[in-house]
Order: structure tokens, then C-alpha cells, then sequence
């Protein structure tokens, strides 16, 4: 089974590495980008054919490892 | 004083830290790997050193944080043990969750990597016995992510109960944006735990001990420790 995590910084949080990205887009002339915040995916592989386990596996992964949940938010997909 | 330094993969400051451990304690510390699950017997300090364990995979110290050793570390703090994280060490000891807060990238994006000037907040820890309170020391500062960050309520705590014990400042002792290098919130450079057993720090003191350096301000944090630990044991 495969699976998406994807994680982002919460609201609120600086991102300087977003802002420095956005400014090189800005050089590169690439119009109307107002704002870029950069995040992470994590693509995974499951054994196993249940998606709530799955599920339930990823998150316990996210919460301890994959995402500091002081600064970020995660997103669970299963893919099948 | 029998100090255990901490060894993860991808490490390079440990070497600096036991050498200023020995120096100021007389004492040889004992270097532990990563995948011990225990601490050496009649361990008194934990010393978590700089470097880039796990080649700052993930977040930095968040992969170290989560390795056998730690769960020693836990229970040693849990108890009362002094633990003493500088630099990634203070990223391990976040990431553990054993600090509070994060360590952001730096606010301009650079590796900063030059002295800096510290205000002791506080004299009557361990960890700061050393020194007096107001006290200004320069010492030096080697990282990318040292932008200490933490939510408002926590911070509030943080400075309710006096627990910034470090903050970055001008040679004169004052807090302003121009002598906070990373951006940290508060000009935070170093916090303790509710307990005040467990320091963690961006700046390195272990490289400020000897003359020959220049610069002996860092020698003061060593010296404390060694003090507190001999009247704990007397």
C-alpha cells in the first residue's frame, strides 16, 4: 500500500527559506506569486491491505517523528 | 564530576567538549554511543555537544533525539540529573522534548559561525554558579538553526519563571534586534527546564576555557558545575 504524508509549518510560523524561495521566483520573473511557504512529503509504503491501519500507523509516525508538532501540521493520505 | 558526552553519528564537537571536561574537572568524561541503552554507573552530568547528528536529516537533532541513549537521558533528567545540550545538543534536547520550543532556521538564512556576547540572566543554577547575574560573556556561536522560536504561552511561561538563562546581547549587556545573530524570540540563547536541571544552549562556552583561546568566558559554566556537583556530593 502506498501512502502520502505531507507536512507543513502551522500558520503564523516564519518561514525563511519559504521568503527566499519567493524572492528567487520574483527574480526569475515568474509573476503573480504572492507568498511561498515550504513544506515536506514524505511518500511511504505499507504492508498490509487495511487503510484505517494504515492510517492509524501513519499518524502515529507523523506524531513522532515525521512532524514537530509545535511548529508543524501534517496530512495523512493513503493511496492504496 | 563523572560526565558522560554524548556520541551520535554525524557529531563533530564532542571531542571540544571532552577536552574542556577534563580540563576543568581534572577528570577524563566517558564518551557514549547512541545505541547504549544505559548511562555509565554514578553518571553525574550528560553533556549533549554540537555537530550535525544524522546530518541534520529531518529537523536537526530530531533523528538523535529518538535513538536508545535518550530514553537514558529521560530518566536521568527525570531524576535530577544535570543535562547540558550546546548547539545540536540543544536542538536533541527540543526535539526530545525534554526543552520546550524549536530552533528555527537562522532569521537572515546564513550560517553563523563568530563570537557573540551573552547576558548570564541568572547565577544561582549549577549551570550559572559560575558567573553573576547581568554578567556579559563572549563566547562563540557555529550554527544555521539557532533562531529559537516557541509559542506565546510558552514563552510567557518560560519568562514568568525565569528559565532564559543566556540571552544575545551587545558587549555592554543590552538586548537589541542588532546583536540577536539568529532572530531568536527574546534574544533567547539558552533555557532550563521547570526544574532547572537540564540547560540547553545555541553558543559553545566549551570553547572559551583557555588563554591561549583569548577568551576564558565560557570557563566559568565548566567551573560551576564542577562546584555544584562536589557540594551535592559532600
Amino acid at each position: 500500500m502506498k501512502a502520502r504524508v505531507t507536512v507543513t509549518l502551522k500558520t503564523g510560523i516564519l518561514d525563511p527559506q519559504g521568503k527566499a524561495i519567493e524572492g528567487a521566483l520574483r527574480s526569475l520573473g515568474i509573476d503573480g506569486v504572492t507568498a511561498v511557504r515550504q513544506g515536506k512529503v514524505f511518500d511511504i509504503e505499507l504492508e498490509g491491505a487495511d487503510p484505517a491501519k494504515a492510517e492509524a500507523a501513519l499518524k502515529q509516525a507523523a506524531d513522532k517523528l515525521l512532524a514537530n508538532t509545535v511548529i508543524e501540521n501534517y496530512r495523512v493520505e493513503v493511496l492504496g | 564530576m563523572k560526565a558522560a558526552v554524548l556520541v551520535f553519528p554525524g557529531i563533530n564537537r564532542e571531542r571540544d567538549m571532552a577536552r574542556t571536561l577534563r580540563l576543568v574537572s581534572g577528570i577524563e568524561p566517558a564518551m557514549v554511543w547512541h545505541a547504549e541503552h544505559e548511562l555509565p554507573a554514578g553518571t553525574d552530568l550528560v553533556v549533549i555537544p554540537g555537530g550535525f547528528s544524522y546530518g541534520d536529516y529531518l529537523r536537526c537533532g530530531a533523528i538523535a533525539a529518538r535513538s536508545p541513549v535518550m530514553d537514558a537521558v529521560r530518566k536521568f533528567a527525570g531524576a535530577g540529573g544535570l543535562v547540558l545540550g550546546v548547539c545540536n545538543g540543544f536542538q536533541i534536547l527540543c526535539e526530545a522534548g525534554l526543552l520546550p520550543g524549536v530552533l528555527m532556521r537562522n532569521e537572515n538564512l546564513r550560517f553563523i559561525c563568530h563570537d557573540v556576547y551573552l547576558r548570564v540572566e541568572r547565577s544561582d543554577l549549577p549551570f550559572t554558579r559560575g558567573y553573576n547575574a547581568g554578567q556579559v560573556i563572549r563566547v562563540p556561536v557555529a550554527h544555521g538553526e539557532g533562531n529559537y522560536i516557541a509559542d506565546g504561552e510558552t514563552i510567557a511561561r518560560l519568562e514568568g519563571a525565569g528559565r532564559v538563562i543566556f540571552r544575545y546581547c551587545s558587549p555592554d549587556g543590552m538586548i537589541d534586534p542588532n546583536w540577536n545573530h539568529n532572530g531568536a524570540l527574546n534574544a533567547i540563547a539558552g533555557i532550563v527546564n521547570a526544574k532547572g536541571n537540564v540547560l540547553g544552549m545555541m553558543p559553545h562556552p566549551e570553547n572559551h576555557v583557555e588563554t591561549s583561546i583569548g577568551s576564558t568566558d565560557g570557563r566559568g559554566l565548566f567551573a560551576g558545575l564542577v562546584e555544584a556537583l562536589q557540594a551535592h556530593a559532600a
